[in-house]
C-alpha cells in the first residue's frame, strides 16, 4: 500500500508516478468504474484509485481475465471504465480483448498495459505493443507522468469518439518514474445507462463479419486522426539525422541528443503515416530508438521502403537507459567510465525473515523434495539453500505441469515433487488445474501456500482476505471447501512454522496414491506487525557448530566463522517466527514466543 | 548546452527505506523550485535484494534514468552497495556511505565472503566519506532515523537551501518523530560538512 498522500505544492503541480498519474487522470476525466488483477509494474494504478479518488468504484479482480469482462460491462451501460494489467495479465485478458475490439465501447475504455522491459519483476519482456496490434485497437504510449494523466482522458475521448477501446501502454521506468504533473479537477461524466444493441454485443459470424469490416474502417480513421493530432509531433533540430522514437526512449533520446530532429509518436496504433512520411521527407538519415521489438521499424521500413537504422544499433534485449541510445547514435562516443565496475558477491532477493514460506521449503528440501513452482514470492523457494522449486511457466502452471510430469512418468515423480501455488495465483488460475486432476485421474500433491495476501506485488487484498481493495469486509473464499467440491477428498491444513506436522503432512500427501492439496496457512508479514520485539538468543556454550539453523536461508541469521556459531541480526529477526529454535537440535536457541 | 541537471543516486538494500530517502530529496528539490525526476523499480527486487532509486533535479529533466559514470552523489546507505554502484560515480562525485554491513544472502549462507569493504573504499580512487549513522541514531535513542542522518550529510553536498530541505523532511517523516529527526538531520549534516 502507498504510505502518504499525493503531494501538492503551491505551484498545483504533484509529483507522481507514472502509475499515480493514470489514477489520476482517470478521475479527473470522469471514470466512473475501474477492476483490476495486482501485477508489477502496474499494481499502484488501482491502489492509488483506491486510496486517493473514492468518487471511483475500484475492485480487485480475481485475475485479468474477470477484470477486463466488468470494465466490458460497465462500458456497455455506458460508464466510463479503466482496466490495468502488467504485459502478462494481458495474455489471460487477451481472449475479451480481441473480441472487445469488435464491439467498441459505449462508454470509453481505457486499457492499461505495464509492459516490463528488462523483466525486473516478470518471467518474460514482451512487448504489448504487437498485442494493440494484432487485437487492432488504438494505443497511445506516455513518455512522463504528465502524459500519463492526460492520455488517459485523451484515450477515453478517443475510445468513444471511434468506438474502440483503447490502449495506454506504459513501461517499468514510466509506471515507476515520478515527475511534475500539472493536475486539474474532476470532470463528471454521466453513466449513459444500459440499452441492449444486439447487432453491436453480440458477435455470431453475420454480426462478427460486419464488425470486423467497421473495425478495418475505424483503423483508417483513427490513421488520418493520428496525422493531425498533438499526440504526435515533429520537433524540428539540427543536423541530417531524424529520430523517430515513443515512450520513455524519447526521453533518452532528448536527453542525449537534445538538438536532433526529432518524430515523437504518442499514438503508436495505427501509425500516422502521413506524419511519418513528411518526416522521412525532411532528413536525409532516419534511426528508429525503440525498446525491445523493432515494432516502429519493421513497419516504417516494410511500409514507405526506406532504409532506417534501428535495432542492428539498438538493443532488443532489456530496458534502454541514455547511455545505450548514445552508443547507439553515436557509435564513436567516449563513453569510459571514471570508476569501473566491480566483482562483488551479488545481493539476489530473499525470503523475509519470518515468512511463512520458508518453514514449507525447508521441509520440502529437507525431504530431499522440490516443487513446479508458479508466480509470486515463494518463487524465491529456488534459491539456495531450499532449491526446492524447479519450473515456473505463468500464472496457475504449477498445477497443470505436475499433471503433465504424472503423465509421462507415472507415479515416482509424484512421491518427490508437489505443486507449489499461493492463495491468489490459486484463485486467479489455479482452480481449473485442480479440477482438471480431479477429472483426469492425476494423483500428486498441490501445496496451496495460504499467506492471507497478494505479497509479491506489495500485499493487496483477494477474494481470499475478507477484505475489498478499499478494505472494507468482503465474503471470504473458503479454500478448503473449495477443493473439496472440485472433488478432492484429501484436503490437509497446516501451519508451515510447525515444522514438525508441516514434515509429516508432506511425507505422507506425497506418498498417498491419490489427489491430495496441503493449505499452507500462515499470514506474510506484511500483514500485520507484532507489537511485542522478540530475539532468538544463542547459548555459544551449548551451540555445537552443526549449522542446521543456516539451513533456514534465514536473512536475520549469519555464520560467525571465528566463533563458529550463529548470529542472530536483532533488527530483522521477526517476533513471531521460531523457525531457527525448532532446527536447533541442541537448545542453544531460544525465544520468547510470548502468548500466542 | 542544456543547463545543468544534478544526479543523486541513492542505494541500499531492499527494506532500509530507500525509496522514502528518495522521496525526501525529490520534495527538497521540487520545494526549491527545479524539474525533478526520480526512478526505481518495485516488486521482486525489493525482497532484500539490491535496490537503487535515481533522483534528478535541474532547469529541465529529460531522463529518469542517470548515466553510468554522471552521478554527483552516490548515497549508499550500505558499504557493499556503495562499491556496487560505485560506478555510477562522475569524475566530480562523492561518495556519503552509511557504517553498515549487511550480509547478502549468498555470504549468509557460505556461498561468498562479504569482502573487505574498508579497504575497498580506500583503494578505489573516489572520494568517499563515511557516515556513522547507526552510533548517531543509537545516541539519539531512536533506529529509524538513520537515513535522516544521511539525508542530512546530503544536504551538506548539495546546494538546496535550508528551507527547502526543512519543508521536505516535516512534509515526509512522521510528525511524531519530527524533533529526533531534526536532531538526525542537523548531525548528519555536520558529520559530512
Amino acid at each position: 500500500m502507498m504510505s502518504r498522500k499525493l503531494n501538492e505544492t503551491d505551484s498545483g503541480a504533484l509529483f507522481l508516478s507514472g502509475n499515480e498519474a493514470v489514477a489520476r487522470g482517470a478521475w479527473e476525466s470522469g471514470v466512473h468504474f475501474a477492476a483490476a488483477y495486482p501485477g508489477t509494474p502496474s499494481t499502484e494504478i488501482l491502489e492509488a484509485i483506491g486510496e486517493e479518488y473514492p468518487e471511483i468504484d475500484a475492485q480487485w479482480a480475481p485475475n485479468e481475465k474477470v477484470g477486463m469482462e466488468t470494465i466490458a460491462g460497465a462500458s456497455f451501460a455506458g460508464a466510463r471504465v479503466l482496466t490495468a494489467m502488467k504485459h502478462v495479465g494481458l495474455n489471460v485478458a487477451a481472449d475479451p480483448l480481441f473480441t472487445l475490439s469488435y464491439i467498441g465501447s459505449t462508454g470509453g475504455i481505457v486499457i492499461v498495459s505495464a509492459d516490463d522491459p528488462g523483466m525486473h519483476s516478470s518471467q518474460n519482456e514482451q512487448d504489448n505493443r504487437l498485442m494493440a496490434r494484432a487485437s487492432k485497437v488504438a494505443m497511445l504510449e506516455p513518455s512522463d507522468s504528465q502524459e500519463a494523466k492526460d492520455m488517459v482522458g485523451e484515450a477515453l475521448r478517443i475510445s468513444e469518439e471511434f468506438d474502440t477501446p483503447v490502449m495506454l501502454r506504459l513501461t517499468t521506468r514510466i509506471s515507476h518514474s515520478k515527475s511534475l504533473v500539472q493536475a486539474g479537477p474532476r470532470r463528471e461524466v454521466e453513466v449513459k445507462g444500459y440499452r441492449p444493441d444486439i447487432a453491436k454485443r453480440v458477435p455470431i459470424p453475420a454480426n462478427a463479419r460486419k464488425m470486423h469490416s467497421r473495425v478495418e474502417r475505424r483503423l483508417l480513421a483513427l490513421e488520418e486522426y493520428g496525422a493531425e493530432s498533438p499526440l504526435n509531433r515533429i520537433e524540428e533540430g539540427e543536423g541530417s539525422l531524424g529520430i523517430i522514437t515513443s515512450g520513455i526512449s524519447y526521453q533518452y533520446v532528448k536527453e542525449t541528443f537534445p538538438e536532433a530532429s526529432v518524430l515523437k509518436l504518442g499514438m503508436t496504433n495505427p501509425l500516422p503515416w502521413k506524419l511519418i512520411e513528411k518526416f522521412v521527407g525532411m532528413v536525409d538519415r532516419v534511426m528508429v530508438v525503440e525498446e525491445n521489438e523493432p515494432y516502429l521499424e519493421e513497419r516504417i521500413r516494410a511500409r514507405l521502403l526506406v532504409d532506417v537504422t534501428g535495432k542492428d544499433r539498438v538493443p532488443i534485449e532489456g530496458e534502454l537507459n541514455p547511455e545505450l541510445v548514445r552508443e547507439a547514435l553515436d557509435p564513436e562516443a567516449d563513453t569510459s567510465l571514471t570508476y569501473g565496475e566491480l566483482e562483488l558477491p551479488a545481493r539476489p532477493p530473499a525470503l523475509c525473515p519470518g515468512c511463512p514460506h520458508r518453514g514449507a521449503f525447508y521441509c520440502l528440501s529437507k525431504l530431499k523434495g522440490s516443487s513446479t513452482g508458479d508466480i509470486g514470492c515463494y518463487t524465491l523457494g529456488l534459491m539456495p539453500p531450499h532449491g526446492a522449486l524447479e519450473t515456473t511457466v505463468c500464472m496457475g502452471a504449477a498445477i497443470g505441469v505436475l499433471s503433465g510430469i504424472e503423465k509421462a512418468t507415472g507415479r515416482e515423480e509424484m512421491e518427490r515433487l508437489v505443486a507449489a501455488i499461493g492463495e491468489s495465483t490459486f484463485v486467479h488460475s489455479g482452480i481449473t488445474g485442480l479440477i482438471d486432476m480431479v477429472y483426469n485421474g492425476n494423483t500428486g500433491t498441490v501445496m496451496i501456500m495460504d499467506n492471507s495476501v497478494t505479497a509479491m506485488t506489495g500485499g493487496q487484498e483477494n477474494p481470499t482476505t475478507g477484505k475489498s481493495l478499499r478494505g472494507d469486509p468482503a465474503p471470504r473464499l473458503d479454500l478448503k471447501e473449495l477443493c473439496r467440491a472440485c472433488g478432492v477428498k484429501n484436503v490437509r491444513v497446516v501451519d508451515p512454522h510447525d515444522l514438525e506436522e508441516m514434515e509429516k503432512v508432506l511425507r505422507e500427501e506425497r506418498a498417498r496414491e491419490e489427489l491430495s492439496v496441503i493449505i499452507t496457512r500462515r499470514p506474510c508479514i506484511m500483514t500485520y506487525r507484532p507489537r511485542r520485539r522478540a530475539v532468538a538468543e544463542l547459548d555459544p556454550g551449548t551451540c555445537v557448530s552443526c549449522r542446521m539453523c543456516m539451513n533456514l536461508g534465514c536473512p536475520a541469521i549469519s555464520w560467525d566463522g571465528e566463533e563458529g556459531h550463529p548470529r542472530i541480526n536483532s533488527m530483522l529477526c521477526w517476533p513471531n517466527c521460531n523457525l531457527c529454535v525448532q532446527v536447533c537440535p541442541t537448545g542453544a536457541l531460544s525465544k520468547d514466543m510470548g502468548e500466542s | 548546452m542544456a543547463a545543468r541537471v544534478t544526479n543523486v543516486l541513492i542505494c541500499g538494500t531492499g527494506g532500509q527505506g530507500i525509496l522514502t530517502a528518495s522521496e525526501v530529496l525529490s520534495s527538497a528539490a521540487q520545494a526549491a523550485g527545479f524539474d525533478v525526476k526520480k526512478s526505481e523499480v518495485h516488486g521482486m527486487a525489493q525482497r532484500g535484494g539490491s535496490v537503487t532509486s535515481h533522483v534528478r533535479y535541474g532547469e529541465k529533466v529529460y531522463s529518469p534514468l542517470i548515466e553510468r559514470g554522471a552521478a554527483d552523489i552516490v548515497l549508499a546507505m550500505e558499504k557493499l552497495e556503495a562499491l556496487r554502484w560505485l560506478h555510477f560515480l562522475g569524475p566530480e562525485g562523492r561518495m556519503l556511505v552509511c557504517d553498515l554491513e549487511i550480509n547478502p544472502l549468498t555470504v549468509n549462507i557460505g556461498r561468498a565472503e562479504y569482502p573487505d569493504t574498508d579497504a575497498m573504499l580506500e583503494d578505489c580512487g573516489a572520494p568517499y566519506s563515511l557516515i556513522p549513522a547507526f552510533d548517531v541514531a543509537e545516541e539519539l535513542g531512536n533506529m529509524k532515523v538513520v537515513n535522516t542522518v544521511m539525508l542530512g550529510a546530503l544536504a551538506s553536498r548539495l546546494e538546496l537551501p535550508a528551507e527547502a530541505w526543512t519543508a521536505a523532511v516535516e512534509e515526509r517523516l512522521p510528525a511524531r518523530a519530527l524533533e529526533v529527526n531534526r536532531k538526525a538531520f542537523e548531525e548528519g549534516r555536520r558529520l559530512a560538512g
